[in-house]
């Protein structure tokens, strides 16, 4: 019926192998294939954020990028920032006492923007921060606890 | 982070209680563990979606699942005429007695006719999403156009095509009180406005979604987003089975705010699981979501409003038209609300209401947050600035002025019985902002606006609402505590863990909460009405309270002490000079037959049911205050609204876990702000042009300034330690503080929601330049 495509690619670290339909988001690969279930489908065109993954180190919307585009990559999501050991990453123990998640739903993509945005070296301002998380959305939080815990965790406070 | 503020008038020696806790449920959402309703997954599961109406108004001429069913992997396709009874009632949904009959109803798969575009007509059932999707655009719909009405007060006038057989109007409710008439007779001023809201939808992050399947016991087991476990009754009569053979599980839910209020996919869920056998996913897509499911009501309030020189507001005369779409839903009620709240949190005199709601053709609208005491603040605290303006007097003064107090009593006939602190929170804001900030251009106009609301907590006391918890004891020690209630983002099962701990003298970390089960907690109702801190709050309490109790004799019996010299605390039953480690006192109460789990269950306050010309005692059990405060910025070339402080202040009663409580008035803000601002659903005569985020537009981190928060503590609340609801009310003021905001910037009022920059343009022009209406 359509055309498949073998993907392999590194997902938190764990070499995953999948032949799927050439037109699978890679969103799906991760959500429905893999068991990766913390990218969350929000929107489907890449406006909400809510699936955002780092690909090779870059924040991408994984609704919008194909499987078969991420075929060599390496995928990280949110719960790849825990420690094998389940210790939280100082992001994820920052989010944790800012009350950053409510429903929880955007969080593992705010997640992965934000260690994005802390991947830089400057400093930033709360502005910044702001400007930084334009393209992930929260309903519930009014965002202002997710700067405080970026903030928090980047040791500027 | 913005410096938070808590100022309490009746401290209580509390431990884990009011306490700015990192929530225990967050634990799994930032590892990314939780696992929300469209996550779960069978080996075996089968897909399904519905087939929605591509018109708002039309005779159905055709069905035909032949081509769909002759693609492989298609397993299904139902029709209403599959459906055992395919009529959904409207009524308040929860635990309660029924409400009064709406006389309206809606099918699961509309059959003859169809009100709104996005109306389900067939729900199919396939082994793959690709198969699905395919076979979705494979069912055969002949659709007849038939003439619509697109407008509520069109939709009330002769001649409307009519969208239901029973006539257009939904509901109607009127309040007189005192002498309008020789009130405005009397009057110094009268000043007049109208004001419009537009749709707005919910915009959580998480669609509509859930799996379901029969579960080992043979229970049709539905686990799903929503705010209501105890739709399984509704399921349950659709599907023409016995109640207690369905079971809905609520996990945690990704974001409610009045949108899992109603059904969505759970009747469509149990349907492909009766025909079926097999596991079922039904998650929707953002553009189903924002097409079919209900909206917040659109609606047109005149106001006319009658002062003394002085400020006091003698009278209001009120007319308001609210769009309540093709179907009933909860729009009679919201509606109500509307009618209960439009005086807003002041002592009027004399009141002319009159409040109606219409069917249209336009989607169905119905909860959310606010539920109709929202949309009445942008007009009832735009009126309060124009009498203000138009007496020359301080917006803050005039407010202050017209404050309810204690023993007053709303149009309705509700008397006030707990403190308002509305002069407080007018005071809290406007000492927190200070000096009003310099334009940062030329062309740029700064404005300050202020507005303060109440809104209920808890619900309609005729519903007559309950909410049941369970708490006990581990042998080691440790606390599980079971409640129905439905975790949507609020912190709601977070803050029960909280109260038992504080009660029973455990670590919060002991503690685990079992919650959002029909079927294995007690039923704790809606999470909805800003009543589960209220409700199940209490329930805990009082469970914990007798558990504590029945410890406490136990150990006094056991010890010859007083039982009133015993207490609960982290040592385990602490007495005058002896202490007791926890796990020996239950070794005790076992040894003595003394249980160490109870059950706890909260009645709220009860009261007749209303009728359309409204006089009542008592219709809500209580009601939470707050005033907020924003400078603006405006473009005065462009129209473009910037905000550059917003300040907020509630009395919460008691802040069960302040961090929570900052979150639910930071968030609903910003809900309030965006949709003052940006969010509307556009309708081009019936026919729903918003299919995603592209379109519909919520706020971004980089669209909104820091909230700051302002939290009294008056401990005057019918919650636990004395705590008011806080889940709705802060989304009520901020359409208001803005319109003034921009009045006072521009000098002309903007009277139609959203305040886009076109319409922000056009009171520029009108108003000439800044330095208008009066500045707080």
């Amino acid at each position: 019926m359509t055309d498949r495509v073998e993907v392999s690619l590194t997902v938190n670290g764990r070499p995953t192998t999948r032949v799927v339909s050439a037109h699978l988001s890679l969103l799906q690969l991760l959500h429905d294939e893999a068991g990766v279930a913390d990218p969350k489908y929000g929107c489907g065109e890449g406006v909400c954020g809510a699936c955002t993954v780092l690909l090779d180190g870059e924040p991408v919307s994984s609704c919008i990028v194909l499987a078969a585009q991420a075929h060599g990559g390496e995928v990280l999501t949110a719960s790849g920032l825990t420690s094998p050991d389940g210790t939280p990453s100082p992001l994820q123990e920052a989010f944790h006492l800012y009350h950053a998640a409510q429903c929880g739903f955007c969080t593992p993509g705010m997640l992965m923007c934000a260690t994005a945005i802390l991947a830089g070296s400057e400093p930033l301002s709360r502005a910044q921060i702001r400007e930084g998380l334009h393209g992930n959305l929260c309903r519930c939080t009014g965002y202002g606890p997710i700067v405080d815990a970026i903030e928090a965790a980047r040791g500027v406070r | 982070m913005s410096t938070d503020e808590i100022r309490s008038s009746k401290q209580q020696e509390l431990r884990v209680v009011n306490r700015p806790l990192a929530r225990h449920d967050a634990a799994g959402k930032i590892a990314g563990t939780t696992r929300f309703a469209g996550d779960f997954a069978f080996a075996d599961m089968l897909h399904a979606r519905l087939v929605r109406s591509q018109m708002p108004s039309a005779r159905i001429v055709r069905r035909d699942a032949s081509r769909a069913l002759a693609i492989p992997g298609v397993i299904a396709v139902l029709f209403g005429e599959d459906v055992p009874n395919n009529v959904v009632w409207v009524d308040v949904p929860g635990q309660t007695i029924e409400v009064a009959a709406l006389k309206a109803s809606m099918e699961v798969l509309a059959t003859e006719r169809v009100r709104f575009h996005g109306e389900a007509i067939a729900l199919v059932v396939a082994e793959t999403e690709e198969a699905l999707a395919e076979a979705c655009q494979s069912v055969d719909v002949e659709l007849d156009d038939l003439r619509g009405v697109f407008d509520a007060e069109e939709a009330l006038s002769d001649g409307a095509p009519t969208v239901h057989d029973e006539g257009n109007l939904l509901a109607e409710w009127n309040i007189d009180r005192g002498d309008v008439v020789r009130a405005f007779a009397e009057a110094d001023i009268a000043v007049e406005g109208e004001y419009t809201t537009q749709f707005v939808d919910h915009a959580y992050l998480e669609t509509e979604a859930g799996v379901a399947w029969y579960d080992d016991d043979g229970v049709l087991t539905i686990r799903v987003a929503t705010q209501v476990v105890e739709h399984y009754r509704d399921i349950a009569r659709i599907l023409g089975v016995p109640e207690s053979r369905v079971r809905v599980i609520a996990p945690f839910v990704g974001g409610g705010f009045g949108g899992k209020e109603d059904m969505t996919v759970e009747p469509y869920l149990a349907l492909a699981v009766a025909r079926t056998g097999r596991p079922v996913r039904m998650q929707w897509t953002r553009s189903e979501s924002l097409l079919a499911r209900a909206k917040r009501h659109p609606m047109r309030m005149r106001y006319r409003t009658a002062a003394r020189r002085d400020g006091t507001i003698l009278a209001h005369d009120i007319d308001i038209t609210s769009d309540s779409g093709a179907y009933a839903y909860l729009s009679a009620l919201v509606l109500l609300y509307s009618a209960v709240h439009a005086c807003g949190p002041y002592d009027v005199e004399h009141v002319r209401l009159r409040t109606r709601s219409a069917y249209t053709n336009n989607p169905p609208t119905s909860a959310m947050r606010g539920f109709g005491g929202m949309q009445v603040v942008f007009a009832y605290e735009s009126q309060m600035d124009r009498v203000a303006r138009e007496l020359g007097l301080d917006p803050v003064q005039v407010r202050k002025r017209n404050a309810l107090a204690r023993g007053d009593v709303l149009p309705v006939g509700q008397p006030i019985e707990t403190e308002v602190l509305i002069a407080d929170t007018l005071d809290g804001v406007v000492a927190r902002a200070g000096v009003r900030p310099e334009p940062s251009g030329p062309r740029k106009a700064v404005g300050r606006g202020l507005a303060s609301n109440l809104q209920s907590y808890g619900r309609l006391v005729w519903l007559n609402d309950s909410a049941a918890a369970w708490v006990g004891f581990q042998l080691d020690g440790s606390l599980t505590v079971r409640c129905g209630v439905q975790d949507i983002g609020g912190g709601q099962a977070s803050s029960l863990a909280q109260i038992a701990a504080e009660i029973l003298g455990v670590d919060l970390d002991q503690v685990t909460v079992h919650f959002g089960d029909s079927a294995r907690t007690p039923l704790a109702g809606t999470t909805t009405a800003t009543r589960q801190l209220y409700m199940s709050g209490n329930a805990v309490y009082e469970a914990s309270t007798i558990l504590r109790d029945q410890i406490l004799r136990a150990l006094a019996d056991e010890t010859n002490q007083p039982f009133e010299s015993l207490s609960m605390a982290e040592e385990g039953v602490v007495g005058v000079d002896t202490a007791l480690p926890l796990r020996e006192a239950l070794v005790v109460c076992r040894r003595r037959n003394v249980p160490i789990e109870a059950l706890g269950t909260f009645f709220g306050p009860k009261g007749r049911p209303v009728v359309r010309d409204l006089r009542a005692e008592r219709v809500f059990p209580d009601f939470t205050f707050g005033s907020h405060l924003a400078d603006v910025e405006v473009d005065l070339d462009t129209g473009h609204v910037t905000v550059l402080r917003y300040i907020a202040c509630h009395d919460v009663g008691r802040a069960i876990n302040p961090r929570s409580v900052e979150g639910q008035i930071s968030g609903g803000v910003v809900q309030g702000i965006g949709m003052a601002l940006l969010e509307e659903v556009v309708l081009q005569d019936g026919v729903n042009m918003t299919g995603g985020f592209f379109q519909y537009l919520i706020p971004t981190a980089a669209d909104v300034p820091d909230v700051e928060t302002v939290i009294l503590e008056s401990g005057e609340g019918m919650g636990p330690f004395g705590a008011r609801g806080i889940g709705e009310p802060p989304i009520g003021p901020p359409a208001a503080v803005i319109a003034n905001a921009i009045t006072n910037a521009v000098g002309a009022r903007p009277t139609a929601l959203p305040m886009t920059p076109e319409r922000v343009l056009a009171c520029i022009e009108q108003g000439g330049r800044a330095g208008g209406e009066g500045a707080p």
